[in-house]
């Protein structure tokens, strides 16, 4: 096992999907976690309760739209008074919407890249200078496999996860002197909310365009998550990688 | 000179290697030597970590001068 004892790490959207387990596994290597949520604090206090029943490590849960500035300015400050740290952020929250060229209403737009690149920019910032001075730190974002190649009905998506990715490699250089890592991933078709009441033929579709044969778990991304944020992946930054089982979109 | 525009000083003296004689009111966000951007940040950096606390962004985007800094860092000073 991998071990993250006396780091803090920060989860986005870390109440379900691909976002709890990102936290469950850097729970079970030892992290104290920060989770930030949009739905009731019930619902992350809950999440919150098993983390510590499973894991023994401590958390605490903000509620906040991630595309809000002060979300992330208060987070990071409660990582500050809580922990006095944070080492790792995963920017995770993110939203999907598909609409075809010439269907896409301007709030979809609006609200897509406030939560997918916005929220990401907010995160960053606020996170960088509490990393800085512990000495450094890991930022993952969650990007998309759409971001990287694109696909129809998506183009709001597809361009926020690829700003996600122009993101990541600017913040990398950027952060690099200050010790502080800055990478993405890149997942294919997971088996989240994300993808509920999905048309059953574009769901059969796209499973069948995964080269390994199988949709992918969120666990198989959160493993691509904990080596970034490990010491595994210290000399590593400004890096995408494809969690997608040879995904052809 | 009160302890707060002292403590604050000791950050912009260190960080801008300034001599402590130095004229703060001559101090200018993008035209005193060194406090550029990339200065900037390691002042904020430099005065969190003495005062114990985070900035706001707005906060950190209005220090435009020594004056203004010792001004915002009031709010943060649990000593003044």
């Amino acid at each position: 096992m991998l071990t993250l004892e006396g780091r803090v790490a920060l989860v986005t959207g870390g109440g379900r999907g691909i976002g709890l387990a990102v936290a469950r596994r850097l729970g079970e290597n030892g992290a104290d976690l920060v989770l930030v949520g949009r739905s009731s604090a019930v619902g992350l206090d809950s999440v919150a309760e098993t983390l510590v029943e499973d894991y023994g490590v401590r958390v605490r849960t903000f509620c906040g739209d991630v595309g809000d500035p002060a979300t992330a300015q208060q987070a990071a400050r409660l990582a500050f008074s809580e922990f006095r740290r944070l080492d790792v952020t995963v920017n995770n929250a993110g939203i999907l919407e598909d609409a075809v060229i010439g269907m896409i209403a301007e709030d979809v737009i609006d609200r897509t890249l406030s939560t997918n690149v916005k929220g990401v920019i907010n995160f960053t910032q606020a996170s960088a200078r509490l990393m800085e001075r512990s000495g450094g730190g890991s930022i993952v974002n969650v990007s998309s496999i759409i971001g990287r190649f694109g696909n129809r009905g998506q183009l709001v998506y597809g361009a926020s996860k690829a700003a996600v990715i122009g993101a990541t490699l600017s913040a990398a250089k950027e952060l690099a002197p200050k010790g502080i890592r800055v990478n993405a991933v890149a997942p294919g078709y997971i088996a989240t909310d994300m993808i509920k009441g999905i048309d059953p033929e574009i769901d059969a579709e796209r499973r069948g365009s995964i080269g390994m044969g199988r949709i992918g778990e969120p666990e198989d991304v959160s493993d691509a998550v904990l080596f970034f944020a490990s010491e595994l992946s210290r000399y590593v930054t400004g890096q995408v990688l494809g969690v997608d089982g040879a995904m052809l979109v | 000179m009160s302890m707060h525009e002292d403590k604050v000083f000791a950050v912009f003296r260190e960080v801008l290697d300034l001599l402590e004689g130095r004229d703060r009111t001559t101090l200018v966000y993008n035209e005193t030597a060194g406090w550029d951007s990339i200065g900037h940040m390691t002042i904020v950096a430099g005065l969190e970590e003495s005062f114990d606390c985070m900035l706001d962004t707005d906060d950190i985007l209005d220090m435009s001068s020594f004056g203004k800094a010792v001004e915002i860092m009031a709010n943060y000073d649990a000593d003044s």
